[in-house]
C-alpha cells in the first residue's frame, strides 16, 4: 500500500519536474506556459480570498442538484427499458442516439430555450447524465443471473416482490457503476455549460476557467484545469471506488 | 437387479406424469427436448433421473417445479395439475442460487417470509433448526461470498428445505463440487431424507452418485428425451458410495447407459 502511494507521488513528482524543466528550457513564451510555482501561487491566493471556494461551492451545487435530477428520472427508465420490450423499442432507442451526442451540443439549445439562466444549465447537465444512465442501468438489469429469479420464483416469489427483494439488489453493483459513469458525464456536462452560459446568478469553475481565458490568465487557467480534475478524482477515489469494491466483491461479481 | 416395468401404485403417487413432451424454440432450430414421458413417483421416494447432457431431465424438473409448461401430457402432484410454481415443491439448482446481498440466515428467511401465516420467532427458529442440520449454524451471520462451495450448496439445502417442501427437486445440486465434500454431503442429504422424509427427484449424469442416493435410478436418452429404463436400488442405507454392492449396480446402469449414448451416435 505505501509502495503504490510511493509510486504515484514519485510519478506526479516527476510531471511537475519536467514541467518546471520546460518552463526553464524557456521553449514558450511564460504567458503561454506559467511555472508550476505561479499556478500555486494563484491558487493559494484564490483559495486565500475565497473565490475558488466560492466557485467550487456553486459548480458543486449545480452539479448534486443536476444530476440528482438525472438519476430520479434515469433510474426508472433504465429499469423500465430492461422490463418490457415496448419500452426498450421506444425509450430503449431513443437513449441509445441521445447518448451519442456530446453533451456541449446541447448548449445552443438550452440558451435558446431557457436564455442565460440556470434552467438552461441544469437542462446540459441532466440532458448530458440521464441517456447514459438509462443505458447503464439497463444493462446492468440484463447483467443478472437468471438463476437468482429463478430460484426465488421457485420459491414462490413473483411479480412485485421478486422486483424489489430480487431483481433491484441483484443490479446494485450494476446500477452503481451506472451511477458513477452518470457522474462523469454529469461533471463534463456541467463544465460545458459553465464555460458557455454566462450568468449572474453564480460564479463557477467553468467561469473561473473561462475568465482565465478572457483575461489571458494561463496561470488561472491551468489552476482552474486541476481542481476541476482533482474534485473528479476525490469523487471518484473517496466516494464510488470503495463502495463499488465492496458491491463487487460481497456479490461475487469483481472482475479480474 | 432387473429393469422395474411399472414402480408404484397410482393411488400413492405423489407425482404424476402422463405423456410430458416438451419442445423448445430457438430462432434456427426447433428441438424436442422431452418425448412421451410417463412416470410416477411415490410420497416419500428418492428417484434419481441419469442421463447425458441434453436429455431433458433438467426440463422435467422445471416442468415439476411448475417454472415451465408441458407443450402435451400432464403433469400433476397429490392429483392436482401443477399451474405454476408452488411452496411445496422447492428446487434446488446447480450452481448455489444464494442471493449475495442477503446473509446466510437471511437466505434461508427468504423463502420463509413467502410462507403465510408464520411469526418472525417462529421463521427465526425454523431457519437455525436448518442450518443446524445442515451444520451451518455458526455461519448464520456470515456472507455468501466467504463460504465455500460446499457450503454453499448446504445452506441452499436448508433454504429448500426450510418452507417445509413436501417435494425437493435438485438439478445435479453436488456437479461443481469436489468429490470429497460431494461425499460429505451424500451423507448429509441421505440422513436428511430419512428424518424428514420428503420426495425427492434428484437429476445428475453422474451414475454412481444416483445409485447412492436413489430408491429407484431412472435412465434417459438424449435427442428427444425419452425414459429408457428403470432400476430400482434394493440397498440398504445409510449407503456408503465406495461399496462394492453399490458399483456392481452403478457398472450394470453404466453399461446399458453407455448403449444408448452409442446408439445415438451411430444413429
Amino acid at each position: 500500500m505505501i509502495a503504490r502511494w510511493a509510486v504515484a507521488s514519485l510519478f506526479f513528482a516527476c510531471l511537475i519536474g519536467l514541467w518546471q524543466l520546460a518552463v526553464k528550457a524557456q521553449i514558450w513564451s511564460p504567458l503561454l506556459l506559467p511555472s508550476p510555482s505561479s499556478v500555486f501561487i494563484y491558487l493559494w491566493s484564490a483559495v486565500e480570498d475565497g473565490t475558488l471556494w466560492e466557485a467550487t461551492l456553486v459548480t458543486v451545487q449545480r452539479l448534486l442538484i443536476g444530476y440528482g435530477l438525472g438519476i430520479f428520472i434515469g433510474l426508472p427508465l433504465g429499469l423500465l427499458t430492461a422490463s418490457f420490450r415496448w419500452s426498450q423499442d421506444t425509450i430503449g432507442v431513443l437513449a441509445l442516439g441521445l447518448q451519442t451526442l456530446p453533451s456541449v451540443c446541447w448548449v445552443p439549445l438550452a440558451l435558446l430555450w431557457f436564455g442565460q439562466t440556470e434552467s438552461a444549465m441544469l437542462f446540459v447537465v441532466v440532458m448530458g447524465t440521464l441517456w447514459s444512465l438509462i443505458i447503464a442501468t439497463d444493462t446492468g438489469v440484463r447483467t443478472i443471473p437468471p438463476i437468482y429469479s429463478r430460484a426465488a420464483r421457485s420459491m414462490g416469489s413473483s411479480g412485485f416482490h421478486t422486483w424489489t427483494h430480487v431483481i433491484l439488489p441483484a443490479a446494485l453493483p450494476f446500477l452503481l457503476s451506472g451511477m458513477k459513469q452518470g457522474w462523469a458525464f454529469a461533471w463534463r456536462s456541467l463544465m460545458a455549460a459553465e464555460i458557455y452560459v454566462t450568468i449572474l446568478t453564480g460564479f463557477g469553475l467553468g467561469h473561473l476557467l473561462h475568465y482565465g481565458r478572457e483575461l489571458s490568465a494561463m496561470d488561472q487557467v491551468i489552476g482552474v484545469m486541476l481542481v476541476i480534475v482533482m474534485i473528479g478524482l476525490a469523487v471518484d477515489k473517496t466516494l464510488f471506488a470503495p463502495v463499488e469494491r465492496f458491491l463487487h466483491r460481497r456479490w461475487g461479481t469483481a472482475r479480474g | 437387479m432387473q429393469p422395474v416395468a411399472s414402480s408404484t401404485d397410482a393411488v400413492l403417487s405423489k407425482l404424476v406424469l402422463e405423456h410430458v413432451s416438451k419442445w423448445f424454440q430457438t430462432s434456427s432450430l426447433h428441438v424436442q427436448a422431452l418425448d412421451d414421458v410417463t412416470l410416477r413417483i411415490a410420497e416419500g421416494e428418492f428417484v434419481c433421473l441419469v442421463g447425458p447432457s441434453g436429455c431433458g431431465k433438467s426440463t422435467l424438473l422445471n416442468l415439476i417445479a411448475g417454472l415451465d409448461r408441458a407443450d402435451r401430457g400432464t403433469v400433476q402432484a397429490d392429483g392436482q395439475t401443477i399451474s405454476g410454481p408452488g411452496p411445496h415443491r422447492l428446487m434446488m439448482f446447480q450452481e448455489a442460487a444464494l442471493f449475495p446481498w442477503l446473509t446466510v440466515l437471511g437466505n434461508v428467511l427468504f423463502g420463509l417470509k413467502l410462507v403465510k401465516g408464520l411469526s418472525a420467532s417462529e421463521r427465526r427458529e425454523k431457519a437455525e433448526y436448518f442450518l443446524e442440520l445442515v451444520g451451518l449454524k455458526r455461519f448464520m451471520h456470515s456472507n455468501v461470498y466467504e463460504l465455500s462451495g460446499g457450503m454453499r450448496q448446504r445452506v441452499a439445502l436448508a433454504r429448500s428445505l426450510a418452507p417445509n417442501p413436501s417435494v425437493l427437486l435438485m438439478d445435479e445440486p453436488f456437479g461443481a463440487l469436489d468429490a470429497l465434500t460431494r461425499e460429505q454431503l451424500y451423507g448429509d442429504i441421505q440422513r436428511i431424507w430419512s428424518q424428514h422424509r420428503k420426495t425427492i427427484v434428484f437429476v445428475t449424469h453422474n451414475v454412481r452418485e444416483a445409485v447412492c442416493l436413489g430408491d429407484r435410478v431412472i435412465l434417459f436418452s438424449p435427442n428427444p428425451g425419452r425414459i429408457r429404463e428403470e432400476f430400482s436400488i434394493p440397498l440398504p442405507r445409510p449407503r456408503d458410495i465406495n461399496s462394492v454392492d453399490l458399483a456392481r449396480y452403478s457398472t450394470e446402469i453404466t453399461r446399458v447407459l453407455k448403449g444408448y449414448v452409442q446408439n445415438e451416435v451411430a444413429g
